[in-house]
């Protein structure tokens, strides 16, 4: 058995890339003969993201015309120069996305969700009622799904866990007329200006439910018709979605289950079949978990490049502009306690469960395999992390150096940990904390370098000792000030031997 | 009407397609062809069976057929031997088609448990109903653990369901731990000296590591109630998922110790070929798969017709 089989080949893409077109190193131009291995690689990586055949098909086709004759540029590796192509036109080919719901100003809106059952409809339909919510629409819910049992309960609890009125009617009513009925219990409201239906799932093969949903939009023409999805779904998502697509007339499509290991070729296969354009994303089973559609973001994803975007725009939410900046600067003083490295690992816990976070970076995704393979929870270990320091007396935290045996065991027996514990995050956190002061001085290469150094040193790995980080020895120590005063001294000292060689 | 008779009626049309539509293909008497091969694998990765599968399968054809007069029957042969090959893994598990409880593991004595766990949305609750439906009828008395307890209304959903089949369910409140439900679930069956308990578990993300380490405790708990049990562990693929069914496979076994697949949803047009790619890498089986939205659409896996259903178009 060979773990990790499908993320490690995905993450693998790039690398395979480069193996496939390392030889073009030197080599002025891409040509037809010199792309062949380059464009096999992307071709499996598309179906190995679930990318339909033909398209994936046409889609390398059209890369090799585009790539074709390109000059290798000085700058850039062949590879990484055509890994741009692919990326570059699997964004054109997903993009340009429009968010917009075509929301009616002063006029009830209809939006009527469909798919195949458990694409994640009901949960979507929350989801969207909490995002209108958000942007001060007042939505409403309409339970139109009579096939599933207890689906009109899931979607009462779901508008009491909102505030959101659910109009639904006995199971045995029939959708068209549930729906009919919905929208005029909207208009009579008074205070709902957008319904969502939330209708059965259906196959697309299924006539009779077919015609039900054609039913629902030729009797209340929502203004618009979004298809759930399921990133997960294989060869098949295009045929649904064609059938959905003709049968409706679809405005957009909203793909669910992506905050897994999913790699969402469903996105590219629909956008270039059907030409809907993808709406939305689900990335988690909170109500709050539905975010826009980024065709950058989702063509990193296809290739397995890692999502940073996302992670970056994450961290700017999360994190509190002002905080960060203290804490900068507590670090380039060197005044980096204790209770900021707490805050800080707080700041981050907030954006996800840390597994979640790790995934979306570039090369992450094997490391975050090997923790769940080696039984590894880094979150576990940042809960005893913090119990630890929650135990400590607020001298202690500003001065660690302050902790004897006694006071150890204390905060072991504080923190439900052993001494040894306690005894290892302070060893490491004064090993952190010296090589954070060395990386406030360092330019955003040199600093990057540097967390890979953590990274493989065993930042993630608790049982590992963090290594100190091997000094440049050109540079010399890090502090300015030193430099300065060596290199004068140098330079003093040279001019001395010069004279004394004179003489 | 005996249990393979809905399943051939469904399958049947396949058969006279398979004939039609890959003959065309591999017409006999022309030479086996590249670009031939290339069509043929674009037929392969349309099941999603997964690039490593199809070019197995290719690589055979090419080296038995390529550059020779095509004799269908020959080469559907070799097609067929290399996708059961695949099918049946090491172990070579069959079951017997009279038999329709034979692939599930029973205690030897006393209450068998079998817990059912997937990903959300894959037809687990759907299943399960089917699955006490199929016991029931074959004269076992059943117990149904609610263990979603998450998902709004999941119990609702299971308590219908148990009410139309008569058989008895164990709930707890919406929010409560699902291991206490599981727990509870074997109690009764104990008491109650039923045949099986069947776990219902909430949907979930294989990545998720959390939820996946409350699947582990629920069956820690289930072990420490019944002792030997869970006697089954089954996944529920749901049969449009693509390539991202090997990692589902390859977590949940990871957690939980699969013991089989439940293939659901395999009445649309999608071939579920990615039992294939995980019989491949994890030699895990499929035990049943699903076929229609009403409570007997549950049949036992059958290689045979699942191969032939696999070029069906």
């Amino acid at each position: 058995m060979s773990r990790g089989h499908s993320t490690f080949m995905f993450e693998g893409i790039t690398k395979g890339l480069e193996g496939a077109l390392s030889f073009l190193r030197g080599q002025g131009k891409l040509t037809e003969q010199n792309m062949q291995d380059g464009l096999r690689a992307v071709q499996q990586a598309l179906l190995e993201a679930d990318v339909q055949y033909d398209v994936a098909r046409d889609f390398t086709a059209r890369i090799a015309e585009q790539a074709l004759g390109a000059e290798v540029l000085k700058s850039l590796k062949p590879y990484e120069q055509f890994v741009g192509i692919v990326h570059q036109e699997l964004i054109n080919l997903m993009g340009p996305v429009d968010h917009s719901l075509n929301l009616r100003r002063g006029e009830l809106t209809v939006l009527m969700l469909c798919g195949l059952q458990g694409s994640g409809k009901t949960t979507t339909c929350g989801k969207l009622a909490k995002l209108l919510q958000e942007s001060g629409a007042k939505p409403m819910l309409v339970a139109a799904d009579m096939q599933r049992p207890a689906a009109i309960e899931q979607l009462r609890v779901i508008g009491q866990q909102l505030g959101v009125p659910v109009y639904s009617e006995a199971p045995d009513s029939n959708a068209v007329r549930v729906c009919q009925n919905g929208v005029a219990a909207a208009r009579k409201n008074g205070d709902v200006d957008v319904v969502i239906l939330d209708t059965a799932g259906r196959l697309h093969v299924d006539a009779d439910l077919m015609r039900e949903i054609e039913q629902i939009d030729l009797k209340l023409s929502p203004q618009q018709i979004l298809l759930v999805c399921d990133a997960m779904t294989g060869q098949d998502a295009v045929n649904s979605a064609k059938a959905f697509n003709d049968a409706l007339e679809l405005d957009g499509v909203i793909l669910t289950k992506l905050d897994g290991d999913a790699r969402g070729g469903a996105a590219l296969s629909i956008k270039a079949v059907t030409g809907v354009p993808i709406k939305f994303i689900g990335v988690g089973e909170q109500l709050d978990k539905l975010e826009p559609f980024h065709p950058d973001r989702m063509a990193g994803r296809i290739l397995g490049m890692g999502d940073v975007l996302t992670l970056v725009e994450k961290a700017q939410r999360e994190f509190d502009a002002d905080q960060m900046a203290e804490q900068q600067e507590k670090l380039l003083k060197g005044k980096f306690t204790l209770m900021d490295f707490k805050d800080q690992m707080g700041a981050v816990r907030k954006m996800g469960p840390l597994t979640q976070i790790m995934k979306l970076l570039p090369g992450m995704g094997k490391v975050v395999d090997m923790l769940s393979s080696a039984d590894i929870d880094p979150e576990e270990d940042l809960v005893q992390i913090e119990g630890i320091i929650d135990s400590m007396t607020p001298r202690e935290r500003d001065n660690p150096d302050l902790i004897d045996m006694s006071r150890r065991r204390r905060i072991a027996d504080g923190s439900g940990t052993n001494p040894s514990d306690v005894n290892k995050l302070i060893k490491e956190f004064s090993t952190m904390s010296g090589m954070m002061q060395q990386m406030a001085g360092m330019n955003k290469w040199q600093q990057m370098r540097q967390i890979k150094q953590m990274a493989d040193g065993g930042l993630f790995d608790p049982g590992a000792q963090i290594q100190i980080a091997k000094k440049s020895t050109a540079l010399g120590p890090l502090d300015k000030r030193a430099q300065q005063d060596k290199k004068k001294k140098q330079r003093k000292d040279a001019r001395k031997q010069r004279k004394k060689n004179r003489r | 009407m005996g249990l393979f008779d809905k399943l051939k009626r469904g399958l049947q049309k396949t058969k006279d397609l398979l004939q039609t539509d890959l003959r065309d293909l591999l017409k006999s008497g022309e030479i086996l062809t590249e670009p031939k091969l290339e069509q043929f694998y674009s037929r392969l990765i349309a099941t999603d069976m997964g690039v490593a599968s199809a070019k197995a399968i290719i690589e055979e054809l090419r080296e038995k057929h390529v550059g020779r007069t095509v004799v269908f029957e020959e080469v559907w042969d070799t097609v067929r031997a290399k996708l059961k090959a695949l099918l049946k893994g090491d172990s070579g598990t069959l079951w017997d088609a009279s038999q329709p409880l034979s692939p599930l593991r029973f205690a030897p004595e006393g209450v068998t448990v079998i817990l059912v766990a997937g990903v959300n949305g894959v037809g687990k609750t759907t299943s399960i109903a089917k699955l006490a439906n199929l016991l029931k009828k074959n004269g076992k008395k059943v117990v149904l653990a609610a263990g979603d307890t998450f998902r709004a209304a999941a119990v609702e959903q299971l308590t219908l369901w148990s009410q139309r089949l008569g058989v008895e369910i164990v709930t707890k409140p919406s929010g409560s731990d699902p291991a206490s439900v599981a727990y509870a679930g074997c109690a009764r069956a104990l008491e109650t000296n039923a045949d099986v308990v069947i776990v219902d578990t909430a949907g979930r993300i294989q990545t998720q590591q959390n939820l996946m380490k409350q699947l582990s405790k629920i069956q820690r708990v289930i072990a420490d109630k019944v002792p030997g049990a869970p006697h089954e562990v089954l996944l529920v693929l749901d049969a449009t998922t693509g390539q991202n069914g090997i990692s589902q496979a390859q977590h949940f076994s990871q957690t939980v110790s699969c013991t089989g697949l439940v293939l659901a949803k395999l009445d649309g047009t999608a071939k579920g070929g990615i039992v294939l790619a995980i019989r491949k890498e994890m030699n895990l089986p499929v035990k049943y798969v699903g076929v229609g939205e009403q409570i007997d659409d549950l049949e036992l896996f059958d290689p045979d017709e699942f191969v032939n259903a696999l070029f069906d178009q």
